[in-house]
């Protein structure tokens, strides 16, 4: 199918929109009633027709409105990339799974033609067409984890393996939950979680270090993470909060279902061939709370996983000032009625809302 | 599901090299390419031996860019249970087989601001594929191998032909020993060593890094354990609820395989960790043999690994 | 009282330990004001026979002390940056199997670390010891600029002014804390800051 791309901005005047069919196929990420930490991995071998699990990147039709905010991102702070010394092979790796995945998986859109070392690269959406030789650097106008990641949807973290940990070495990080790539690059997996309540003491980190640490070739894994945006803004860094900060504080009752939005970040985990390291995309979808309510079993749901999550979580979540408010908002969306299990809307069974 | 996923090859070539070790050379039967590597990494040959599944890892040896093949190195092993011996008596040229894909515990540091390599016979094979991966990048890089003499030096002429400056030979036979504490001293910081070889070997250097005062991060170290014959033993596994017979030349991880007890693995030589097991109750003693569990544990009597230790006595109960 | 006993609190944050005496081929000791007592209380004349001291006395006057202990090398420089490049040079110069014993102030130690990583040291096989203040090195996530010594929380950035609270989340390739600004949900409300472990 050939995708519409939307014309629109995630900062300023937000005109982020959703489309019926981008609602339809969001990640909603409860898949029962409540929510708790747990190492939540499954395969990533595709997924339900149309939905995002199906590719092994997703491109939708905010791709190219996202990638001119990750362009104006750079040219704001360029420290939003970083790739220490030792990680350009795993750079090469990370742009050979992505031209060979998007050009396979969406062949419309994206050409990869391959002549030895000599690589052609299509990328027809932004008007791209480079010849450059793999490997060497000299013939990209950037180095190869940023070249690639300009161009493909998400976060991207390149994870070394060594001393059976897993250390956050390289990444392009322009779309993040309040987290600093230019302060953690350089830790390992237990030290850029740290911030993290709860899990460290259930855990949860140490199997999933184990679990990640023996992701093969060819057996990639994904799971699914959320938290709260007010505003569809993509760059809630910490480098920024004292400029976006104030936007939380902006929320009422009138305004809170256009306003207020589920972020969910579909987590991908690949191993890289040549360098032995991890990537660790983290492709974030923002759906508005009430789009959401458009799906009566995620309306039902949403409430009660908010109003019976841990404090802890709302806090380190940045939202706890604001859960009174967005639970007046959900109430209404919640009749009692109970659910069915898994993440998906099910508009066809599910019962509208009875009151 | 255990172990990495799986790749139809057939065999394409088959080198001796000298009397006891022969090359093989994997090519997909699909014609397709095989997936690139890091240096390093093992592949595990499945080889239908009868009725018996051997699943045998072996280090890849070629360039981990070259997509068309992959060559392992085989050395015969007349002591074993028989998985060398089958590779070199029965495997034919154009026989298929399964592999696994690439998996690497023995990968560079690429850090590293020098790699020092110190091989042992067939402990050479890694370090191939690690030399050609590093070369591509100009890396800064040293190897000390030991043979036991110049008949049975595999790939020593191809080595200090191409490396003459940074390969570094020692015969057996010749009274040449590695001058392991001068080598190691003066080495730049920054410097990490490799070592792959037999056990006496891996542990002289593991050692003697450790007294000099290298850190633990800058000193790897691989070495496949072949699962060794032994008593034969009874276990309860208390999860699937069998009593299961570990037969005289077949591992615990193989026995429990053949009764459909899923058991995950990907080394299968005492090295990665994965087949780690819970030990619920026991009367006897362990004969522990792997790299992974640490003295404290060993002694502990409560976890095993199923690939390559064994137990004597009364009563064996694990969690699988 | 040079000890303090830091409370529990986040992974990513450095733990100091004791000093203790190891094999190498060569011991580099790196050390400020009251991280001179570390020192004392760890040397052997056979340590000291193969040691280089680099101290910045800050004030405090352990340098004879240090001297009385016959290392094969001693430094003392003004401050840390003066020291820097005589740090390079040492671990530039430097064969696998030297120890390296930091002590000190935080600031000291985290950028004495900083060095020996970059340098190809293993942060694990760095030993560190804490003695003396207890002030921290901070980065301001927003503008990255660096404010040294800060001893109460919210503090205010020396480079772009935004008032900083204190994170203990810590990162070893700046050798610095991380403060984030506290006022920017509700602007001009700064709480009166207090000693950051009061």
């Amino acid at each position: 199918m050939t995708i519409q791309f939307n014309d629109e901005t995630f900062r300023d005047d937000y005109s982020f929109r959703n489309s019926d069919r981008a609602i339809r196929r969001f990640p909603f990420p409860f898949h029962e009633d409540s929510y708790m930490y747990s190492v939540n991995m499954e395969q990533h071998r595709g997924g339900p027709k149309d939905s995002i699990y199906e590719k092994r990147f997703d491109v939708d039709e905010h791709y190219l409105s996202e990638m001119r905010d990750r362009a104006q991102v750079l040219a704001d702070d360029p420290l939003r990339c970083q790739s220490l010394p030792h990680m350009t092979l795993a750079g090469w790796d990370l742009l050979e799974l992505i031209m060979v995945s998007k050009s396979e998986d969406y062949p419309d859109l994206f050409e990869l033609h391959r002549d030895g070392d000599t690589w052609r690269w299509i990328n027809k959406p932004m008007g791209i067409d480079d010849t450059f030789t793999f490997l060497d650097e000299a013939t990209l106008p950037y180095g190869p984890m940023e070249y690639i990641t300009r161009q493909a949807q998400g976060d991207f973290a390149v994870l070394d393996q060594r001393d059976d940990n897993l250390w956050m070495d390289a990444g392009m990080i322009t779309t993040q939950a309040d987290w600093s790539l230019d302060f953690d690059i350089g830790m390992n997996f237990f030290e850029w979680h740290a911030p993290v309540p709860l899990a460290h003491e259930k855990g949860i980190f140490v199997r999933a270090l184990k679990f990640l640490l023996n992701i093969q070739q060819g057996a990639p894994a994904r799971r699914l993470n959320w938290t709260m945006t007010v505003n569809p803004l993509l760059d809630t860094s910490p480098e920024n909060y004292h400029k976006w900060g104030i936007q939380k504080t902006t929320l009422t009752p009138e305004n809170i279902g256009a306003k207020q939005h589920l972020r969910v970040e579909l987590q991908t985990f690949f191993r890289l061939p040549r360098s032995n390291a991890l990537v660790f995309p983290i492709r974030c979808y923002l759906c508005s709370f009430q789009d959401l309510m458009t799906a009566p079993k995620w309306g039902r749901r949403l409430h009660r996983v908010i109003r019976d999550l841990p404090d802890e979580l709302a806090t380190y979540k940045g939202f706890i000032d604001n859960k009174p408010l967005m639970l007046e908002y959900l109430s209404k969306f919640d009749d009692g009625l109970p659910t069915s299990p898994g993440i998906w809307p099910e508009f066809e069974t599910e019962p509208p809302l009875a009151k | 599901m255990s172990g990495a996923e799986k790749i139809a090859v057939k065999v394409t070539d088959i080198v001796p090299l000298n009397e006891l070790v022969t090359r093989f050379k994997f090519e997909r039967v699909d014609g397709g390419l095989l997936p690139t590597f890091s240096g390093g990494a093992h592949t595990v040959v499945e080889l239908r031996d009868g009725a018996i599944t051997r699943l045998n890892p072996y280090s890849l040896m070629s360039d981990p860019m070259d997509q068309r093949a992959y060559t392992i190195s085989v050395r015969r092993d007349d002591a074993g249970r028989g998985g060398s011996l089958f590779m070199h008596n029965n495997v034919r040229l154009g026989d298929e087989l399964t592999i696994s894909y690439p998996v690497n515990l023995f990968s560079l540091d690429l850090r590293a601001k020098k790699h020092l390599f110190i091989a042992g016979g067939i402990g050479i094979t890694p370090f191939l594929a690690q030399i050609k991966q590093l070369e591509l990048f100009n890396g800064n890089w040293e190897l000390h191998y030991s043979c036991r003499s110049p008949d049975l030096g595999s790939y020593v002429d191809e080595l200090t032909g191409r490396h003459p400056n940074e390969a570094h030979i020692y015969y057996d036979d010749q009274k040449q020993a590695i001058d392991l504490v001068r080598l190691l001293d003066g080495q730049p910081l920054g410097t990490h060593v490799y070592v792959c070889g037999p056990k006496g070997m891996i542990d002289w250097v593991r050692a003697t890094a450790a007294a000099e005062g290298w850190p633990r991060e800058a000193i790897h170290y691989e070495e496949f354990l072949a699962p060794k014959p032994g008593k034969p033993f009874e276990v309860k596994l208390a999860v699937s609820n069998k009593v299961i017979h570990v037969g005289e030349d077949e591992s615990l991880l193989e026995a429990m395989e053949r009764e459909g007890v899923d058991a995950p693995y990907l080394c299968r030589g005492g090295a990665c960790g994965q087949c780690e097991t819970d030990v619920i109750d026991y009367a006897g003693k362990f004969i522990h043999r792997d790299h992974w569990l640490d003295e404290a544990e060993h002694s502990s009597g409560k976890k095993i690994m199923p690939c390559v230790s064994r137990f004597e006595g009364k009563t064996l109960v694990l969690d699988r | 009282m040079s000890k303090f006993t830091f409370p529990k609190t986040i992974l990513s944050r450095p733990v100091y330990g004791t000093l203790e005496p190891r094999t190498g081929a060569a011991h580099l000791f790196i050390a400020d004001a009251e991280g001179a007592e570390a020192i004392l209380d760890v040397a052997t004349p056979d340590m000291m026979a193969r040691a280089h001291i680099i101290f910045i006395a800050k004030g405090t006057d352990y340098e004879g002390a240090l001297k009385a202990l016959s290392p094969a090398i001693f430094y003392a420089g003004p401050t840390y940056s003066a020291a820097e490049p005589r740090i390079h040079k040492t671990l530039g110069d430097a064969k696998m199997g030297l120890q390296v014993y930091l002590a000190g102030t935080e600031g000291l130690m985290g950028q004495a670390m900083q060095a020996a990583t970059l340098a190809g040291i293993p942060h694990t096989a760095i030993q560190t010891e804490h003695r003396g203040s207890t002030a921290r090195r901070m980065q301001c996530v927003h503008c990255k600029g660096i404010t040294e010594d800060v001893e109460v929380d919210p503090f205010q950035c020396s480079h772009c002014g935004l008032h900083l609270f204190v994170r203990d989340h810590y990162s070893r390739r700046l050798a610095a804390y991380q403060g984030v600004c506290i006022d920017a949900e509700d602007p001009g409300n700064v709480p009166p800051s207090k000693g950051i472990y009061q």
